[in-house]
């Protein structure tokens, strides 16, 4: 080992290690900006080393890509709105696969220009890196083409879909075989890419919008673990460290979020949530038959002025009606009024996981103010109004008592328990996943129709001058 | 064989540091730690510079490199502009920022 080699070990290492402090810092609100940029000198140290590295003979081709690449990062994080994060991360996951894919590609043409045959397991990570890289790009770019809503967000299925999905694996995997069986040539090397593009994009058409935050986590997670395998070939610890960490991280928010849906993984990949449409019921009549209390602007501004407790449970609704800035000055004059204003946050709410936290944080709502699910819950009971802006399935209390709703055991926020329900909804079409939602026609709900910017700015007018 | 078992080892014990640090991110922070780690994930640009750098393999090589450096390019710094931009909207009671 020379001394340039010694040295350039030491760097990766050094950033590995601020990779994991950073994401040990991500555990505090107060201290997480200071983990992100832990984990940016981290990769500034390591972009450095690289530079050092011997096998560089020509820094063109590195400053043309570079040049590109980098303002339209900056550009696109610069602009993105918060409601379209999701989609955001999306793309980068995806841009990461595919770089990934494109790595292992160029290090599978150095063996093959090398002229010594590739052993088996020289081949494998790069074979499995450009495999799960190219699914994630591919996968990624349909996901956020269904969050764009450039594409329906309901799910794509036809007949047989499973079958076509198994063919093109089984494609894969003998093309996998060939390669590692000493068949070293770029026909069957290209053919597992297209494969493999075409696996991502068949996997992810048959999911619903209303799974993206499964999907997107799980997406992230692939990207991860492309990365790592990407660093044995490239015998890279730092790919390998910062890779697995990744992986780790996808797969932890993935089975969180499967969980909090109580689905298994399998179901919200090949479960088709969603494909049936519910029935869709009028603004007055409940699909259920029963009777939903309808109320004025003023009516629900008194009852929140003389409530002593409020439990806001904000959806992704508030969100795409941009409610979130009038909901912060309504939950401010409600508190000067001395009323206890609390925010209730289910883990699904929104379109990845802790979106509802970014947005709410967006429009200046103290972290304290909100509550995760588990810690709420008890407390519906004692609150004298749960004021429902934008959700839906997440506190539909059929998941709770109706066995064959389809989102039965999916735990939910009980806001049937507080001593009032006011739900604030544009009309009386089910939500995202299509599902009806009984909670409307419960004795205690009033519903307040109407545009949830509109409903709530009124709402925090009368609240400061009541 | 010798190199993979190393290799291994660094990466099965990254698994256990991985889930150990990320199981105690609450979920307020969920978004940012997914595109903290996509930012991190976006270390494929080393490997982008030694492919794009070796200037080996014909237009192909060249092509495949420059295509891997633009995408981990906008992977590294689009994952980092954006997650700084979350984070500097946690605000506390007192409005001091994170």
């Amino acid at each position: 080992m020379t001394v340039q080699q010694t040295a350039l070990s030491i760097a990766y290492l050094v950033t590995a290690v601020l990779f994991i402090l950073g994401l040990k810092f991500l555990s505090s609100p107060k201290t997480a900006r200071r983990g992100n940029i832990l984990a940016m000198v981290g990769m500034v140290i390591a972009v450095i080393a690289t530079g050092f590295d011997t096998q560089i003979v020509s820094w063109t081709d590195i400053a043309i890509g570079a040049l590109i690449g980098a303002p339209i990062g900056l550009v696109s994080a610069r602009l993105v709105k918060m409601t379209a994060m999701p989609q955001m991360v999306a793309l980068f996951n995806g841009a990461g696969g595919g770089a990934a894919a494109l790595v292992s590609s160029g290090e599978f043409l150095r063996l093959l220009n090398s002229g010594e045959a590739p052993t088996w397991y020289q081949m494998l990570p790069i074979v499995l890196s450009c495999i799960i890289g190219s699914i994630s790009f591919s996968g990624s770019l349909v996901a956020f083409a269904k969050l764009q809503e450039l594409m329906t967000g309901r799910p794509i299925t036809y007949k047989g879909q499973q079958i076509v999905n198994g063919l093109v694996l089984l494609g894969i995997i003998a093309l996998v075989v060939m390669l590692l069986s000493g068949n070293v040539t770029p026909a069957p090397f290209v053919g597992l890419i297209a494969a493999a593009l075409l696996l991502g994009v068949l996997a992810v058409l048959p999911i619903g919008g209303a799974d993206m935050p499964v999907v997107i986590s799980l997406l992230n997670s692939f990207t991860g673990v492309a990365v790592a395998v990407t660093g044995f070939a490239l015998n890279s610890t730092v790919l390998i460290i910062s890779g697995t960490l990744v992986g780790a991280s996808g797969t932890l928010l993935t089975t969180l979020m499967a969980t909090a849906m109580n689905r298994s993984l399998a179901n919200v990949l090949f479960g088709a949530f969603g494909a049936v449409r519910a029935t869709e019921g009028g603004a007055a009549a409940a699909p259920g038959g029963g009777t939903v209390r309808s109320a004025s602007v003023e009516d629900v501004a008194t009852l929140l002025a003389y409530s002593r407790s409020v439990i806001i449970v904000p959806g992704y609704g508030m969100a795409v009606a941009q409610a979130q800035h009038a909901v912060r000055e309504l939950a401010q004059n409600l508190e000067k009024r001395g009323v206890d204003v609390k925010f209730a946050i289910h883990p699904v709410a929104g379109r990845m996981p802790g979106h509802m936290n970014v947005l709410l944080a967006e429009a200046n709502v103290p972290y304290e103010q909100l509550h995760e699910m588990d810690e709420i819950n008890p407390q519906f009971e004692s609150a004298d109004v749960a004021l429902v802006i934008g959700a839906n399935d997440v506190t539909n209390p059929a998941a709770r008592n109706v066995p064959n709703s389809p989102i039965y055991g999916m735990p939910i926020l009980d806001v049937d328990k507080a001593k009032n329900v006011v739900v604030l909804k544009r009309s009386m079409n089910p939500g995202f996943a299509g599902i009806d939602n009984p909670l409307y026609e419960n004795p205690k709900t009033i519903m307040l129709f109407g545009d949830a910017k509109d409903s709530v700015s009124k709402l925090a007018a009368s609240s400061a001058s009541a | 064989m010798e190199l993979f078992l190393i290799q291994l080892t660094v990466f099965v014990l990254a698994v256990f540091v991985g889930f150990e640090i990320i199981s105690k991110v609450p979920s307020m922070l969920h978004t940012p730690l997914m595109s903290a780690t996509n930012a991190i994930h976006g270390i494929i640009l080393v490997g982008a510079m030694l492919i794009a750098g070796a200037a080996a393999g014909g237009p192909v090589g060249r092509a495949i490199g420059i295509a891997a450096m633009v995408l981990a390019t906008i992977n590294v710094v689009g994952g980092f502009a954006v997650t700084e931009r979350m984070l500097e909207m946690f605000k506390g009671k007192s409005g001091t920022r994170s």
